[in-house]
């Protein structure tokens, strides 16, 4: 198939291991991030750890947008259904997610909450327009590849003024996320990131240049194929093994350094950033969320229905927080695998595909016994 | 009134005629819809006495039977429709076990206010689904609900078929060596559903694989290869029926994920809607597990099959204790097939 044989071709992928097990020689290692879970998913799907040499190890990032999501967000939108009884529209990927009281978006689904799972910002805007008496809460989350479809449904609903439709807003920023990840611990002891794909798209690849600078690392922006990922890998490599720290873009056929100007002066008409949000992991960021700008606040569902966010501490036994700053493999978490399973997610990471613990348990875990 | 006189009855099908819950109410409504649809329909001497069950005549064989609700939405997709989904459904069911489907029963469950045209259409779908399997629908029965307390139709089949002696199949029997053979490509049914639902439209349009197996499954059975077991992967898809396979069996498997025939278009709609093949539904295709000496003979005989042209050696059954379903990706790295966890995919079947 025309963009998808070539970035998986058998032959292509052994190519690139040649290179990379010749190249990776170093006997310090490499210590590479992928910043995003598309990039942790294509890893575990296609089994690519099985073609790297013993010197690459892979970390995981926080880029889930589930993931990163604490749990008094995913409160917030139980109490608008349970308490204010709205419709909430919301990605399948969070209905899953655990949060305080046993309880889930799915839970409060089956006992009679009316959430909808929507395929994109436009599903929802229709809901509203289907369903006038009722309030219709999106819940908007995501990085920046997600934002700009949820301004055009913010944009649309202002012209056309809908009354009945506002947003509960969860967007978050990646270079605030990098920028956390490098000034913790782990950040000292990564040697390069494979660069967020689809977010770039948006942004460009010029936010990170700073990074590079600063912090001295390697950065290769990656697109989410197989391919794109070993080939990001023998660049990130081969950077370290000459001493550079430099934004280098794989992804050229869809990321440019300025990005998507349009997407972003969209974002900027509605959105502005909030003061601090707090992450999953990482905690409280200042500057690394968005909001909706006082012009478009009538859609901001937490103010039209003052459902505060309340933070809430993480299940004790969790180590979600560890995964996701990368200080911890998710084998690593005592309920791994026993408590906490897909089928029975205690944090997020297991929760998305794109989560680390998720990828690894239904991918990865045949590696424990065998090593 | 006069001896002569008649009372009137509406036909049924008038062109805006719709299901009434007088319908599934037991009354005179029930026993024209019956009568003018279902017995026309079915055609058969068991319906035509309209007792409350169906006397069957004796049969020399173990008896096999199962049953499979239907539940699609929507109702007609390219290469099918609910009707004849839920006759194949369970014929197909039956056939696993390596028998000759012999009958069916027909529960539906009806929502007022559906369309007699849709219903007329559905029924017919499975008149003939029965009839080009050579199993008869011998007893029925129709409830309606109140509108919006169902979607339209749900419609629920039994089957009973006929065991010969000698035929052992069973999920437990996969021995480690054996080799696993899937009958074509995957992911068609699940894909023409999901992508009439979504108003996908492709250069080749994906048509469902419905289709009923106990053909194939019997030639399979007669060509002398040892089969251990026959399963067909339907909801949840190949990746799920592998692992029912491995846990009954207690055993491991190894894939390989070149091996697996998948159809471009089906390939494309996939990537799109962010699905794995691997548990994306299909109703037309069946995976056995055989002898290693048996697999080539076995492949040879599907292959000669209309409904299996496509089959395929995908990988082999392995010792192992964790029952890992584990697969070669094309890219040469590995990784687990693992049970379906996640987003719950919308119905399709």
């Amino acid at each position: 198939m025309k963009y998808l044989d070539e970035f998986r071709d058998a032959a292509l992928a052994e190519h690139i291991s040649a290179s990379i097990t010749r190249e990776a020689t170093s006997s310090s290692g490499y210590r590479l991030m992928e910043f995003c879970g598309g990039h942790t998913h294509a890893i575990s799907r296609y089994g690519i750890t099985d073609l790297l040499p013993a010197t690459i190890r892979l970390i995981h990032g926080p880029g889930c947008p589930v993931c990163v999501l604490p749990v008094g967000r995913i409160n917030q939108a139980v109490r608008l259904v349970r308490e204010r009884d709205v419709i909430l529209c919301t990605y399948a990927d969070v209905l899953r997610v655990p949060c305080s009281g046993q309880m889930s978006l799915m839970r409060a689904r089956s006992e009679g909450a009316d959430v909808r799972m929507i395929y994109s910002t436009q599903n929802a805007l229709q809901v509203a327009r289907e369903n006038p008496e009722r309030q219709v809460v999106f819940f908007a989350i995501g990085f920046e590849t997600t934002t700009p479809p949820t301004a055009v449904a913010v944009k649309q609903a202002h012209a056309s003024g809908m009354e009945n439709f506002s947003i509960l807003c969860n967007h978050v920023l990646t270079p605030a996320a990098m920028q956390a990840i490098l000034s913790a611990r782990t950040g000292k002891m990564l040697d390069g990131f494979v660069g967020p794909a689809h977010v770039s798209t948006v942004i460009g690849s010029k936010p990170y240049e700073r990074f590079a600078a600063e912090y001295s690392k390697a950065v290769v922006i990656a697109g989410f194929e197989p391919l794109d990922v070993m080939q990001a890998i023998l660049m990130l490599v081969r950077q370290i093994n000459q001493g550079r720290a430099t934004v280098e873009n794989e992804f050229s056929r869809a990321v440019t350094r300025e990005g998507n100007l349009k997407a972003q002066k969209l974002v900027a008409e509605v959105f502005e950033l909030r003061d601090a949000f707090e992450w999953r992991g990482l905690g409280s960021i200042s500057e690394s969320a968005l909001k909706l700008r006082p012009e478009f606040s009538r859609f901001d569902a937490e103010l039209k229905f003052g459902v505060d966010y309340v933070p809430v501490r993480d299940h004790k036994a969790c180590e979600c927080a560890a995964v996701l700053c990368g200080e911890k493999r998710p084998q690593e978490c005592r309920i791994f695998g026993t408590v906490c399973t897909p089928e029975n997610p205690v944090g997020s990471c297991m929760v998305s595909s794109e989560g680390a613990c998720a990828a690894y348990y239904s991918y990865g875990r045949f590696r424990e016994e065998l090593t | 009134m006069k001896g002569d006189k008649r009372p009137m009855l509406r036909p049924l099908y008038s062109r805006r005629g719709r299901v009434e819950i007088l319908h599934g109410s037991g009354g005179r409504a029930m026993a024209q819809l019956v009568a003018e649809l279902f017995k026309v329909a079915f055609d058969n001497a068991w319906l035509e006495q309209g007792n409350d069950a169906a006397v069957l005549p004796q049969v020399s064989g173990r008896l096999v039977m199962s049953c499979d609700s239907h539940v699609v939405s929507p109702l007609f997709f390219e290469g099918g429709d609910i009707g004849c989904l839920s006759v194949h459904g369970t014929i197909n069911d039956v056939s696993m076990m390596g028998a000759q489907p012999l009958y069916l029963t027909a529960s539906f469950i009806l929502e007022e206010g559906f369309p007699f045209a849709d219903l007329e259409r559905i029924v017919a779908s499975m008149a003939s689904a029965a009839r080009d399997a050579g199993v008869s629908i011998v007893a029925g029965d129709t409830k309606v609900v109140e509108k919006g307390k169902g979607d339209g139709v749900f419609i629920t089949t039994t089957g009973i078929g006929v065991l010969r002696e000698g035929i052992v199949l069973s999920g437990d029997l996969a021995q480690p060596g054996d080799r696993i053979l899937l009958s074509g490509t995957i992911g068609d049914h699940g894909m023409a559903v999901l992508s009439r639902r979504e108003n996908l439209e492709f250069d080749a349009p994906i048509f469902s694989d419905t289709a009923p197996l106990h053909g194939l499954v019997a030639t399979m059975l007669d060509c002398g290869a040892r089969v251990r077991v026959l399963r067909d992967p339907t909801r949840g898809g190949l990746a799920t029926t592998l692992n029912e396979i491995a846990q009954q069996s207690g055993v491991g498997m190894l894939l390989n994920e070149s091996a697996i025939p998948i159809k471009k278009p089906v390939e494309a709609a996939c990537e799109f809607l962010g699905l794995d093949p691997l548990y994306v539904a299909n109703e037309g295709k069946l995976v056995a597990v055989c002898a290693p000496e048996d697999a080539v003979h076995l492949l040879e005989v599907m292959r000669a099959h209309p409904l299996a042209r496509e089959a395929a050696a995908i990988g082999e059954v392995a010792e192992d204790s964790r029952r890992f379903v584990q697969m070669n990706t094309r890219l040469g790295g590995r990784r687990i097939v693992d049970w379906l966890a996640g987003e719950p995919l919308p119905r399709i079947c």
